[in-house]
């Protein structure tokens, strides 16, 4: 007896409600990578800009000492600091320059594996389309446009800039009697009863109510009774009953 | 299995495959910790498999998705020898790109170097055409820097022996630059790249039948020989890279526009990695040999002259061999 008719409904039919995107490996399994938006990546953009703005400087001032030689010197790694800082850090720093680091961001191709030579002097190199007519318009456009956020130089190379998710704490369950379910649930209810018991501390006492009188009728219980069955019956779901 | 069991029957493998992992993202891992890697990387996503289809809660699909993430990452890193691959792209692979370029490499050139030849036929019959396209403070400059008298040629005119580090510098980063804008502007469905070409061709035609028409011919064309031959060739190449990148937006054939644009990216950078190792010899054939003044003008031709059917020969006839070098 389904819950929902929207749960009917398999993965691959309904697009998902988020930005996640998805990508099979090898191995059969899937995995699910968050497309990181335009206001992150324009903040480690400008990271990056200060970083470099000061290594520049504390060059300038180290290398003017050395007169002509230091001052050729100079202009190579100017040459590096503005065209390979990116792609530098991109390959040897797991996709991550400093400013990408700080925001939890990397760099991967678009099917997931880390982002190679090519792939990241490709992205960087065609900034310089980007920030064209001004201040990276034409890459805020795409940006704004594309369903993974990608900029003009990431569909070109095939990346994507993600974040790095951080593993939230593990949840608790409410206290109840492990029950079994009164029917057989299907997978997607199963993950919906699970999902409803492990977030109900980040719910209003109300709100939990509302959403279990919804199964109060299925369950054969009074409404008030309804959120302490459920509970049991995900407990019942995890462990021994 | 309810899922408890499942838990606390894999919780130790979990946590030493994290160990594992966090040992390889710091970079740190010795060869020992990295033995079983692969066998525990697909045993994770076997149980991530079997957690999905079992229902189980989202905390533990989250906990196990993010383990596979990892070490998929990890298990798909390209740590290549780079010296090796640069060799073999250097002997063999990189004339091979161009010469399976050779469409978008020969308009790109026939574009620059057709405008080069044009600009300074023209010029050099028409003097007063070089100021409708470079000022004349500019001009004036030019002259000055090969002028015959000068000690030493090209853009620093007066110098020590100190300063071809700073030309080395400034050469690289200017060079290199233009190729690199030449390239990434041919984005804009080939239009920048044409125009970049277009532009240098000009410009450097102009100052070229300048000069010649003023006498200055022997100073100029001695020392623009040698790393002409690097230098112009790399621009050309760099266009047409520019183009091919223009060209799959244009004509995306039987693909989307943007998978086309993703597969020519990919071959046209290989092109620019070639451009730039040319540029970094052409900076140091400016530096250190084009601008000595010790050398007789018939030298430096015969040196330039050489050098122009080393780089040819060496885009026309290198990695023809049946095996390609490794």
């Amino acid at each position: 007896m389904p819950l929902n008719p929207v749960a009917r409904f398999s993965r691959a039919q309904c697009p998902p409600l988020d930005t996640r995107y998805r990508v099979e490996t090898p191995e059969g399994i899937d995995l699910l990578l968050r497309p990181a938006g335009l206001v992150p990546r324009a903040l480690a953009f400008a990271i990056d800009l200060l970083i470099r703005g000061l290594l520049l400087l504390a060059m300038y001032v180290v290398l003017g000492l050395l007169g002509k030689f230091g001052m050729g010197l100079a202009t190579i790694l100017l040459f590096l600091v503005t065209w390979w800082y990116m792609v530098l850090f991109e390959v040897f720093n797991q996709g991550r320059s400093p400013g990408k680091q700080l925001l939890g961001l990397r760099v991967v191709h678009d099917d997931g594996t880390p982002v190679g030579w090519a792939a990241s002097l490709t992205r960087n190199l065609l900034r310089f389309v980007d920030i064209l007519p001004f201040g990276y318009t034409l890459g805020i456009l795409s940006c704004l446009n594309h369903p993974a956020f990608k900029r003009l130089g990431d569909i070109a190379a095939g990346t994507l800039v993600v974040y790095r998710d951080t593993l939230p704490a593990r949840p608790s369950l409410p206290q109840a009697e492990a029950l079994h379910a009164p029917f057989a649930l299907d997978l997607l209810e199963q993950r919906a009863l699970l999902g409803f018991a492990e977030r109900g501390a980040s719910l209003s006492g109300e709100r939990r109510t509302e959403l279990a009188a919804i199964l109060a009728e299925p369950l054969q219980v009074p409404v008030e009774q309804a959120e302490q069955r459920l509970n049991g019956i995900a407990r019942g779901l995890l462990g021994p009953t | 299995m309810k899922q408890r069991l499942f838990e606390s029957r894999h919780q130790v493998d979990w946590q030493a495959f994290a160990e594992q992992l966090d040992a390889l993202e710091r970079g740190k891992a010795d060869s020992q910790q990295c033995k079983g890697f692969a066998a525990a990387y697909r045993r994770l996503c076997q149980q991530l498999a079997l957690a999905q289809a079992r229902g189980y809660s989202n905390h533990l699909i989250e906990q196990l998705q993010q383990l596979a993430l990892r070490g998929h990452q990890q298990f798909y890193r390209h740590r290549s020898p780079l010296g090796a691959q640069l060799l073999g792209f250097l002997l063999g692979g990189f004339p091979r790109l161009v010469r399976a370029e050779w469409r978008c490499v020969l308009v790109a050139s026939l574009v620059f170097f057709g405008s080069l030849l044009v600009m300074g036929a023209l010029v050099y019959l028409f003097p007063e055409l070089i100021y409708s396209l470079v000022d004349a403070d500019q001009v004036a400059s030019m002259e000055q820097m090969y002028d015959p008298d000068a000690r030493r040629l090209g853009r620093f005119g007066e110098r020590h022996s100190g300063d071809d580090w700073l030309m080395f510098g400034f050469y690289i980063m200017n060079n290199i630059g233009i190729a690199f804008q030449t390239f990434a502007s041919g984005l804009l469905l080939g239009l920048g790249s044409l125009f970049f070409l277009l532009f240098n061709g000009l410009m450097i035609g102009a100052v070229a039948g300048h000069l010649s028409q003023i006498g200055y011919g022997t100073t100029f064309w001695s020392f623009v020989i040698g790393h002409g031959a690097f230098e112009l060739t790399a621009i050309a190449l760099a266009g047409g890279a520019g183009l091919k990148l223009g060209w799959a937006l244009l004509a995306p054939g039987r693909r989307s526009r943007g998978e086309a644009l993703r597969l020519a990216a990919g071959r046209s950078v290989r092109l620019i990695g070639g451009v730039i190792v040319l540029l970094v010899l052409a900076a140091f054939v400016e530096a250190y040999w084009s601008s000595m003044t010790f050398a007789e003008p018939t030298v430096k031709y015969a040196v330039g002259a050489a050098l122009w059917l080393l780089v040819l020969s060496y885009l026309l006839l290198a990695g023809r061999g049946a095996h390609a070098p490794d």
